[in-house]
């Protein structure tokens, strides 16, 4: 029976619409993930470029964006009501439908089954399930942006009671509604993701490939789903509640005698620090679903291009799992400012900077790894490098906003919005571009453009610190984030030449972004052919197959595996790579 | 400058686990060395979210029992029974669960039927005490312990709906004999479903009487 379904993989010829557009296969679904997040950062990065359009000039008028969008920009000045929204909007795209979508559905659902050694997921429907759940999610939120009262004003957190009373603004009616429709959608999808990634991952490795061969990023993979898994249906019970608050008169959420917009608001008794607790509980571990797939590519795209093993590989796989357990117990330093018992600060301070110590033997690996190496600087070996940086540059502000006190004078500042798009927008995102570059042939057959994927890399790589770093100066002189127009405060006029800066560096992100998306779909159709079987000289399983690989992904045979991913350089062999499919003459001598 | 033959030494593969040699590519269950098999794996992580999400939800009403505002209801005294009527279902599952594993098609089909009928029972059960609560005049916002008792008795309900359906899914199977000895997992795994749904309701119970 195996054979008979061996063969079906294998030879199965589908029509156009069951193998590209309602498919099972996992490549495609992962596929479809990449790009359908990738149409979502289009809107998600645009809606930034308008944000930083106003903190640049905040009071310039355009009469050309007053004609674009009346509504929003009433006689060519945004409304402030707009700006807010942006904010909102822009957050909530990023995280859910960029971040989560690309690393864990795309990612996750094209590289499981080629990397174990398996024909595909191991609950097919429910992955393709998914990917629909997952794109009825990003549409429902795309529209929140078109409602004739607004988008939701209360920010990607969606902090009660602003979000929990529909007349609290313009957005919060309707735009709110659609904002809570599409997480609970969004975490539907992910559960039925997640619940494939762990199975897949630990019943469907092929022969020989025990817990502690695996690629890292499958590691990262697979404690993100856990992740996932035990924060998700938290962040969906808040949901419940908060729309029972909103539509069902009840008050979870909502304090007693509250006046909003001039008009006494008719709950009795809630709590909006509930909403703070829950939201964060599941916010900080998603911080971790979004960087560890990230951190695990990164590791094993290093690896490739230092062509070294990666740095204690243990301590890599241990550090993950530490980092996954300790998100659980810091939600609380979000909250510092709350009104929280000091001691209990203190608490939330502990673990949080416990949290720096797996962080730290992860960057010494890295670090251990690039040291000494011939580095081969590819594109996706320099995104590699990139996620580094961008992880040492924003993890480091994280210490000093994990600790309660420098929290208390740097809370809500432009501190902390660049500590956490350093850390968990910029770091990531260089780790999809890696890993874009560096499976691109696996998906399409074709190399993308190296030197333009190059030029992309530099002007990112120059143009992020350029928007970011000046960020945390003047977030310690005192500009509050979601700040709508900061001339109108006199001590944060001085500081207005930084902002237009960061505003012109964004344009140039920005525009360095469309680099990309024209190599990447340029390349799908006229990149350069791949004709070896395994460009890059990696290790991993994904490369003992034909690129694109087909349907079923392996032959007849499934592979045998016989070592770790990370033989490169193995002192007295021929070539610096040995593919996991080779017999163990040489690791025999461990 | 340090070659890499002396790096090498000190980044060596780990040292494997004993007895785990990989799993199945083909279809993750025969020939895997992970102990469970697919559908145990994927239920149980279905269970874990949905203890998560009620785990939540308790949390959340752990903190509001706190705020001076809060009022008990008095709880409908149907929910004796309906508790009685579960535990009956969960019991009468299991011993389908055991007629199945003896081999015994028809005894499992009757402790089937009279397990769905049980929950089905509970379901009914549960509407009437909303019932008995509108009687009292108690609505949803009436007060927090109110919009907690509906909240979390009717995300239950829905949970157990969608065990009856699982329940109503195997019986097909039994009816198109396709459930023996060797082979009973979909029974095995609504089983679980269902004893968990049941200790879920127990600890809401207790949740909401204690308070």
């Amino acid at each position: 029976m195996a054979q008979s379904h061996t063969a079906e993989h294998a030879h199965h010829e589908l029509g156009f619409w069951r193998k590209y557009v309602f498919s099972t296969d996992h490549k495609i679904i992962g596929i479809q993930y990449l790009i359908t997040a990738m149409a979502m950062a289009v809107v998600g990065g645009t809606l930034s470029m308008l944000m930083r359009y106003q903190l640049g000039w905040p009071s310039m008028i355009s009469p050309t964006l007053g004609k674009i969008m009346p509504d929003a920009f009433a006689g060519g000045v945004m409304k402030p009501e707009f700006y807010i929204s942006l904010v909102t909007m822009h957050g909530t795209i990023m995280v859910f439908f960029l971040f989560t979508a690309v690393l864990t559905g795309g990612f996750g659902n094209f590289l499981i089954p080629l990397q174990i050694g398996a024909r595909d997921m191991a609950f097919p429907f429910l992955n393709a399930l998914s990917y629909w759940v997952f794109l009825l999610s990003c549409i429902v939120i795309f529209s929140a942006l078109f409602v004739t009262t607004g988008a939701p004003l209360g920010g990607w957190t969606s902090y009660a009671p602003l979000s929990a009373v529909p007349a609290a603004g313009p957005g919060q009616g309707t735009g709110v509604t659609l904002w809570v429709v599409a997480i609970a959608l969004f975490s539907a999808s992910g559960l039925m993701g997640g619940l494939n990634y762990i199975t897949t991952i630990l019943t469907m490795r092929t022969r020989g490939l025990s817990m502690m061969r695996l690629p890292l990023t499958q590691w990262s993979l697979l404690i993100t789903a856990v992740l996932g898994l035990l924060a998700f249906p938290v962040l969906l019970a808040a949901a419940i509640l908060l729309s029972f608050d909103r539509m069902g008169g009840t008050s979870f959420f909502v304090p007693a005698g509250i006046i909003m917009n001039q008009m006494p608001i008719d709950h009795s008794g809630g709590h909006p620090l509930l909403w703070q607790h829950l939201f964060w509980f599941f916010g900080h571990p998603e911080v971790y679903i979004v960087v560890l797939p990230a951190m695990g590519m990164a590791s094993d795209i290093l690896s490739t291009f230092c062509r070294k093993p990666i740095f204690s590989y243990r301590m890599m796989v241990y550090s993950m799992v530490s980092i996954a357990v300790l998100s659980f117990i810091v939600w609380g330093h979000h909250m510092f400012v709350s009104g929280m018992n000091p001691f209990l600060g203190s608490v939330f301070t502990l673990t949080t900077l416990l949290i720096a110590v797996p962080s730290a033997v992860k960057t010494f690996n890295w670090l251990g790894t690039l040291w000494g190496a011939r580095i081969r600087f590819t594109a996706a070996g320099l995104f590699a490098i990139g996620f580094v940086s961008m992880f040492v540059s924003g993890g480091l502000s994280g210490i000093y906003l994990g600790t309660s006190a420098a929290d208390i004078q740097l809370q809500d500042t432009y501190f902390v919005v660049a500590h956490f798009h350093l850390v968990m927008a910029v770091a990531p995102l260089f780790a999809s571009f890696a890993g874009l570059y560096f499976w691109f042939p696996k998906m399409f057959g074709r190399f993308m453009n190296e030197g333009l994927g190059k030029l992309h890399f530099w002007l990112s790589f120059i143009g992020a610190y350029c928007v970011f770093f000046p960020m945390h100066i003047i977030g310690i002189g005192g500009q509050m984030r979601r700040i709508y127009d900061p001339t109108q405060y006199v001590f944060l006029q001085t500081q207005q030449p930084v902002n237009i800066f960061i505003t012109i560096s964004a344009f140039v992100l920005g525009a360095a972004q469309l680099i990309f998306i024209l190599n990447f779909f340029v390349s799908i159709f006229a990149g350069k052919r791949c004709l070896e079987k395994n460009p890059w000289h990696a290790n991993g399983l994904e490369w003992e197959t034909p690129n694109p690989a087909g349907h079923g992904n392996f032959g007849e045979e499934l592979p045998v595996v016989h070592r770790w991913p990370f033989d490169y350089s193995v002192p007295g062999e021929k070539q610096d790579f040995l593919p996991q499919t080779v017999p163990a003459t040489v690791s025999a001598k461990h | 400058m340090p070659t890499i033959v002396e790096e090498r030494r000190i980044t060596p593969p780990p040292p494997l686990a004993p007895g785990d040699s990989g799993g199945d590519g083909n279809f993750g269950d025969s020939g895997s060395s992970f102990p469970l098999t697919k559908g145990q794996i994927g239920i149980w992580i279905l269970l874990t979210a949905i203890i998560m999400l009620f785990a939540g939800l308790s949390s959340a009403y752990i903190v509001l029992r706190g705020v001076p505002s809060w009022q008990n209801i008095e709880l409908p005294s149907l929910l004796w029974p309906n508790t009685a009527v579960l535990l009956l279902s969960s019991l009468a599952i299991e011993f389908s669960r055991r007629a199945i594993r003896r081999g015994d098609v028809q005894s499992m089909k009757r402790w089937l039927t009279i397990g769905g009928v049980l929950g089905l029972g509970f379901l009914a059960g549960q509407l009437l005490a909303w019932r008995q609560l509108v009687q009292a005049g108690v609505y949803l916002p009436s007060t927090q312990q109110s919009s907690f008792f509906y909240i979390l008795t009717g995300l239950h309900a829905l949970h157990l709906l969608g065990g009856i359906v699982g329940l109503g899914i195997v019986f097909v199977m039994a009816l198109k004999d396709r459930l023996r000895a060797s082979q009973y997992e979909p029974l095995a795994l609504c089983a679980s479903y269902w004893h968990v749904m049941d200790g879920i309701w127990i600890y809401l119970f207790l949740m909401l009487l204690l308070s």
